[in-house]
């Protein structure tokens, strides 16, 4: 798998990815079914957004990203 | 002495329907203001709430997915709030992650105007607000105390409208109460009191004010002892829902005597 640059959370990454699935399994650490939940069975509790759209967990496996895609990922933190 | 008798326990506080949400304890409790998951799960526990507000954040080595393992192992459900956004705009963005990642369609919409102020944008909450339930979430809004925009917001299809007693983490409680009421007393969505609580007796006044749930984050997670202040908003909570249905006595200008004047026992000092 080559490599593809993208901007991750903000940051310039450059990362061995194809699909929206890689991105999450790469940051989590976790492996992520098909259906977009976690192998472990906990869940997740992460969400993708590609270029400000939210991009569902049933698309992950599927969606294919491209060099320059703003990925976001972001999980629930503590918070009134 | 007389051995004395326990009281018999209060009725049931019934759970509050927010939208097709059943809400089984009123006391919402915000997770923000405390680092330490520890000290936090034993707020949680002690509050007795079963739904909690997080925010949404970018993943990162520090928060980690901890906050989600540690709800989850409590068994509390999650109210994922839009904190941190100022325009509809991301507001809506940020719902939409929040209902991905905790797959639920509650969502608090929160969309303040300054960090200064940290009051709310009404204008951009009232947006946020129409596009969100009109794409089937279920929301809760947190504005101001404002009654005439709180009629806005349940009209925009708020499932619930949220007034602020004081602005977010001021703690000076519910400064204008006569708002409040108004408030409570037009709606026909639930009213839930949120931002400002700074001890247990202002959760009190806003359930005898006739609020449905008070949301308290602050107050708990920044006391000295977050688990015993947690502790005493709960049995707050429960106190103002049973004095608002009590009937509390009206004000009065003047004293009013309790013990009967007849009967009294009188020593006349010029008795002949």
């Amino acid at each position: 798998m080559s490599t593809l640059p993208l901007t991750l959370n903000g940051e310039p990454a450059e990362l061995a990815v194809a699909t929206v699935r890689d991105v999450v399994a790469h940051v989590t650490g976790r492996a992520i079914g098909d259906d977009g939940a976690a192998a472990d069975g906990r869940r997740l509790g992460v969400a993708v957004a590609v270029g400000g759209e939210v991009v569902p967990r049933s698309a992950w496996a599927t969606r294919e990203l491209a060099a320059g895609d703003e990925v976001d990922v972001v999980t629930a933190v503590q918070g009134g | 002495m007389a051995e004395h008798r326990t009281a018999p326990a209060a009725p049931a506080i019934p759970p509050l329907r927010i939208g097709g949400y059943d809400l089984a304890s009123r006391l919402i409790m915000g997770t923000g203001g405390i680092t330490d998951l520890t000290a936090l799960e034993g707020a949680l526990v002690a509050s007795g709430t079963t739904l909690t507000t997080v925010a949404l954040r970018r993943w990162s080595a520090d928060t980690r997915d901890g906050l989600v393992a540690l709800l989850d192992r409590l068994g509390i459900d999650v109210l994922p709030n839009t904190a941190g956004c100022y325009t509809a705009r991301d507001a809506v963005l940020t719902a939409r992650l929040g209902r991905e990642a905790l797959e639920t369609d509650l969502v608090k919409v929160e969309v303040i105007a300054d960090e200064r102020t940290l009051l709310p944008d009404v204008v951009e909450t009232l947006e946020a607000t129409e596009r969100l339930a009109a794409d089937g979430f279920t929301v809760l809004a947190y504005t101001s105390d404002d009654p005439a925009m709180a009629l806005r917001l349940e009209q925009a299809g708020a499932a619930a409208v949220m007034p602020l007693g004081s602005p977010i983490g001021s703690g000076l409680g519910i400064l204008n109460r006569a708002h409040l009421e108004l408030i409570v007393s037009r709606a026909s969505v639930p009213i839930v009191l949120d931002a400002g609580v700074g001890t247990a007796s202002d959760v009190a006044l806003a359930m005898e004010a006739g609020c449905d749930a008070v949301l308290a984050a602050s107050a708990i997670t920044r006391a000295a002892e977050p688990a015993r202040m947690a502790h005493a908003c709960r049995l707050a909570l429960e106190a103002g829902f049973h004095a608002r249905r009590a009937g509390r006595i009206p004000r009065r200008e003047h004293a009013l005597a309790s013990s009967p004047m007849a009967g009294r026992v009188t020593a006349e000092e010029d008795e002949r």
